[in-house]
């Protein structure tokens, strides 16, 4: 921009910007970029779970402690949840704002079983004797990485609650807030995805 | 708001995902070689992860720009692993 177009701006009062990198929506740029950092934090926390397994040849074999069919099924919950929020935000695109009350009060359902299937775990391997300092470090990684997934979950279900409150105000022609939502409730499927595979299965 | 496109399948990527789940919960049991196994599972996880990513947040269909974004962490995480896990298995092997 030259000085002339920048001195011209500021005499109306704007300030010269770059091009947004998502002109349409600068909501959904601040969530992407809200969920590299925390796709940091879930990457540190399972880097430093591999390292301890890693340096640890008498780490124990997951399987043979947690309730794999189980935990499937809770991936299987999210992957529903997923599901059922993708077709929420193709719903309310095509201006049905019943299918969007109706597909997030699923997901929201959806991940409120997946927490109450959490709590059910931990409760079971606590009183089976496991906590943050048995098994070596197993238990510390297990409930840090399970319990910081869970928390995010949690916001997860409150975000869906506070968009499904506000389910009047969105059309086909303003969805925004809704697929910007979808965006945190996908990453905490990816994530639990990433999980059950390292802390679960292998 | 995504560039304009076609609605993806949600349900066959439904499917995939279900699918993939229950060959992963099959391979663990499956008794196969340590090393089969982990890689197996490693990219199993990984294909639904970009599934996920690629479809249900519909990065197949945005600006490539959020893909660097969406890219930069597992990038990032990679060289961590790369500069610290070699001093970890050594380590190990030296008996320390």
């Amino acid at each position: 921009m030259s000085q002339a177009a920048v001195a011209a701006e500021r005499m109306l009062g704007v300030e010269p910007a770059e091009s947004p990198l998502t002109p349409e929506s600068w909501g959904k740029l601040g969530m992407w970029i809200f969920l590299a950092g925390d796709a940091m934090s879930f990457g540190g926390l399972i880097c430093g779970y591999a390292a301890l397994r890693l340096g640890n040849p008498n780490w124990p074999v997951p399987s043979t402690i947690l309730g794999v069919p189980f935990t499937a099924v809770m991936t299987f919950l999210l992957i529903c949840s997923s599901v059922t929020m993708v077709k929420g935000l193709e719903s309310i695109k095509h201006g049905n704002r019943a299918g969007l009350r109706k597909f997030l009060l699923m997901t929201a359902i959806g991940g409120s079983c997946f927490l109450g299937m959490q709590a059910y775990e931990w409760t079971h391997l606590i009183a089976s004797g496991m906590t943050l300092t048995s098994k070596g470090l197993f238990g510390a990684t297990f409930f840090v990485l399970t319990g910081f997934h869970g928390c995010h979950v949690f916001s997860g279900v409150v975000y869906l609650c506070t968009i499904l409150g506000n389910a009047s105000y969105y059309s086909a022609d303003d969805h925004n807030a809704v697929e910007i939502a979808g965006l945190y409730w996908h990453f905490v499927d990816l994530v639990w995805i990433l999980i059950f595979t390292f802390v679960y299965l292998i | 708001m995504d560039l304009a496109h076609e609605e993806p399948n949600y349900m066959l990527i439904f499917y995939w995902l279900a699918a993939l789940t229950a060959v992963e919960v099959g391979v663990t049991y499956a008794g196969l070689p340590k090393v089969l196994m982990i890689a197996l599972l490693v990219g199993l996880a990984v294909a639904k992860a970009a599934m996920v990513a690629m479809y249900f947040m519909h990065l197949k269909f945005e600006r490539s720009t959020l893909g660097l974004i969406a890219l930069t962490p597992p990038l990032l995480l990679v060289m961590f692993v790369c500069i610290t896990y070699p001093d970890t298995a050594w380590r190990l092997l030296a008996g320390h």
